[in-house]
């Protein structure tokens, strides 16, 4: 990365300035999801609290290189992303406590959360099935003459065995679109390690069987992950077809607030995959000096007051009231059906 | 001692692994951690190579259970949520069920989906699938709704030579608890009937079974006697205990938890008003999810699915006819 930084003046300067931005998103979703464990804890959710915490390097890279008009599909473990990609405290916070006035309306919660008119698409829980859809998105996008358009989605590990995975990257390898697929590389699908998942060495090798571009990463580097997503990025919209790119990290949490992660091998945890993103960025931007470890502390602070004072108005906020429900799910009112 | 709905499971599938080499468990997580829900918990240090993790790929879970069966296994598959059972749909509909027709070669195999709403679970982790596999000719489908059944009835599904869709309720993991397991139990196609009455017929099955229950309590205090019948099997549907239970009240209420359009509500009223329409004193009715996904936020859901006090209205609404 070195030489890319002194080929031209200025550009360390841009870099500093794109990886304390991308901190500080980091930061963001890290604070915000501590909070939501706390809420958990204490009962104020109801349904599961699925966290990012390791991987929001791998995920806020993600976002930052999308555009507006660019599509995006994240996966469970991206709040990072998503924020980079334009969402807020407010509505995540809306999602998980069910406020009547969050986009989901408490029709869904968590992370199945979206604004699909923004390129901001809802995942179902179904892994692999956001991969063909936001092929399908940029295949539409082409058909209505745009180009430089890109579309990103975000799988785990374990998600790449699903058949959807299989389909959509080859249906948009035929059809030469510009799908970004981030695979979060962290070891296990809930306790299942790799070594039952997949027996190729490596999952970058699916890139090769798929006819696609494949990137590795090391998912712990902010620097790293902004540099080769970006890279990803800036290749799919240029025309050069799907991108693969797979970020090794490990999670740092259990699959869900639910659960203790007893089965995570602790070796992995004081091996490189297992260092904690956001401790590695933070002592990477005081080192090359672009912020002091007082700034950081206090941006910390401001984000959990930020938090703190966006929870407690959420939670006067009010509940879905099934009486306001029309209760249908169809956009053509004439068409629903009656039962008595 | 007492046993809870998911112990059962999880005692009967170690039953059916101790007494018949040929059964072996396929699933996401059900080897050394036990099951998303424990279902299958130390089942794999039990029985050692017969507790086998699987890669995030339904279709291929229950292909391979297929094959399995084919070669003289008997595979049980572990969905990790009936709403996923989507992605295998193919294999079971086209191939399981199918099989035996085709071929003269019988599809032994099992697939537990662990079903229905728990609050706050949202569209993709609450869905009732029973009716659209039940569409299906070729599949048995099965809704315990008590610990005896989950037992019984998961192990005779174990036992049986075609593919039986066991719909497990996540409703009743925990808190349904019985004394101890069933030495012997209803064969398979039998309906039960759960609490007697004559004043008028509550037909459900699975979780609704308690919200019926419930619903009958109530009523009871205003001085009329419900019946209700627990189907236990959806697919066969036992249509003589239904309609000798409407004989006796007259009046019929069909409860489920899924959606309304074709499912076993409809199949039920269509079977006892073309078989025994004359034991009518009112017109039908049935009470079902509504046409909606299931949604996320408690305060929806709990008008989305039946209640007992929801049942309890539609019987008292009925009871005035
Ligand atoms: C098709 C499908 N099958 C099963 C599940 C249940 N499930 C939810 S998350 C998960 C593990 C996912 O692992 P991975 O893809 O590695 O993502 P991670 O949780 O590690 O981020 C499973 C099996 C699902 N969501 N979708
Ligand atoms: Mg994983």
């Amino acid at each position: 990365m070195s030489e890319v930084v002194k080929s031209r003046p200025g550009a360390e300067r841009d870099q500093g300035r794109e990886i304390v931005k991308a901190y500080r998103t980091m930061l963001a979703a890290r604070v915000l999801e501590e909070k939501l464990a706390a809420l958990y804890r204490g009962g104020k959710i109801k349904g599961g609290v699925f966290l990012g915490r390791g991987q929001e390097a791998l995920s806020v890279a993600v976002g930052q290189n999308l555009r507006p008009g660019d599509i995006f599909a994240p996966l469970i473990r991206d709040q990072a992303g998503r924020m980079a990609f334009g969402d807020t405290i407010l509505d995540t916070l809306r999602t998980y406590l069910g406020s009547s006035l969050g986009s989901m309306r408490g029709r869904d919660g968590n992370i199945h959360r979206g604004r699909p008119r923004e390129g901001y698409y809802a995942m179902i829980s179904h892994l692999g099935a956001m991969i063909p859809v936001v092929t399908g998105g940029l295949l539409a996008r082409r058909l209505q003459g745009q180009s430089g358009v890109v579309g990103a989605t975000c799988i785990g590990d374990g998600g790449t065995s699903t058949g959807a995975f299989h389909e959509g990257l080859n249906a948009a390898a035929v059809e030469k679109l510009p799908l970004v697929v981030v695979v979060a590389n962290n070891q296990y699908a809930y306790s299942t390690p790799n070594s039952r998942q997949f027996a190729c060495a490596d999952l970058l090798d699916k890139a090769i069987g798929y006819g696609v571009t494949g990137h590795k990463v090391d998912g712990t580097s902010l620097a790293d992950c902004l540099r080769v997503i970006g890279v990803a990025i800036t290749a799919a919209r240029a025309g050069g077809g799907p991108q693969l790119i797979v970020g090794d990290l490990l999670r740092l949490v259990g699959h869900g607030e639910h659960d203790d992660a007893s089965y995570v091998d602790p070796t992995l945890r004081r091996k490189p995959v297992g260092q904690d993103c956001i401790e590695l960025a933070g002592a990477y931007i005081i080192q090359q000096g672009w912020a002091s470890a007082e700034q950081l502390a206090n941006w910390r602070e401001e984000l959990e007051t930020e938090v703190d004072a966006t929870a407690g108005r959420v939670m006067r906020e009010p509940e879905p009231d099934p009486a306001d429900e029309d209760w249908s799910a169809l956009s053509t009112r004439e068409l629903e059906d009656h039962f008595a | 001692m007492s046993i809870t709905y998911l112990e059962a499971i999880r005692e009967a599938q170690a039953k059916a692994l101790a007494d018949d080499p040929r059964v072996f468990i396929y699933g996401q997580d059900v080897g050394t951690f036990g099951g998303a829900f424990k279902a299958t918990k130390n089942l794999a240090k039990e029985f050692p190579g017969r507790v086998i993790d699987s890669p995030i790929s339904e279709d291929a879970i229950v292909g391979m259970a297929i094959g399995a069966a084919i070669e003289g296994a008997r595979p049980i598959v572990e969905m990790q949520f009936a709403d996923f059972s989507t992605v295998g749909f193919n294999q079971i509909v086209n191939q399981a069920a199918t099989l035996y027709y085709r071929t003269g070669v019988s599809c032994p195999i099992v697939v537990r989906l662990p079903s229905g709403g728990t609050a706050g679970s949202g569209p993709f982790h609450s869905q009732s699938m029973e009716a659209i596999y039940a569409h299906y000719p070729g599949l048995v489908v099965l809704t315990p709704a008590t610990v005896e059944d989950a037992y019984s009835m998961l192990l005779e599904a174990i036992a049986i030579e075609d593919p039986v869709i066991f719909c497990e309720h996540k409703f009743l993991y925990y808190h349904l608890k019985a004394e101890s397991l069933p030495a012997e139990a209803q064969p398979i196609g039998k309906a039960r009937i759960a609490r007697p009455g004559r004043d008028l017929t509550i037909v459900t099955y699975g979780a609704m079974v308690h919200e019926s229950l419930a619903a009958a309590e109530e009523i009871a205090a205003d001085g009329f006697e419900i019946e209700v019948v627990d189907l236990r099997s959806i697919k066969p549907l036992d249509t003589d205990t239904v309609l000798a239970s409407v004989a006796r009240t007259g009046r019929l209420l069909c409860v489920g938890e899924a959606w309304p359009w074709g499912g076993v509500c409809a199949e039920v009223i269509a079977r006892v008003t073309a078989e025994g329409f004359g034991l009518l004193d009112a017109p039908p009715m049935r009470l079902n999810a509504k046409d909606t996904p299931v949604p996320y936020h408690p305060a929806l859901w709990g008008t989305h699915r039946p209640t007992a006090s929801a049942v309890a209205a539609s019987a008292r609404q009925l009871l005035e006819i």
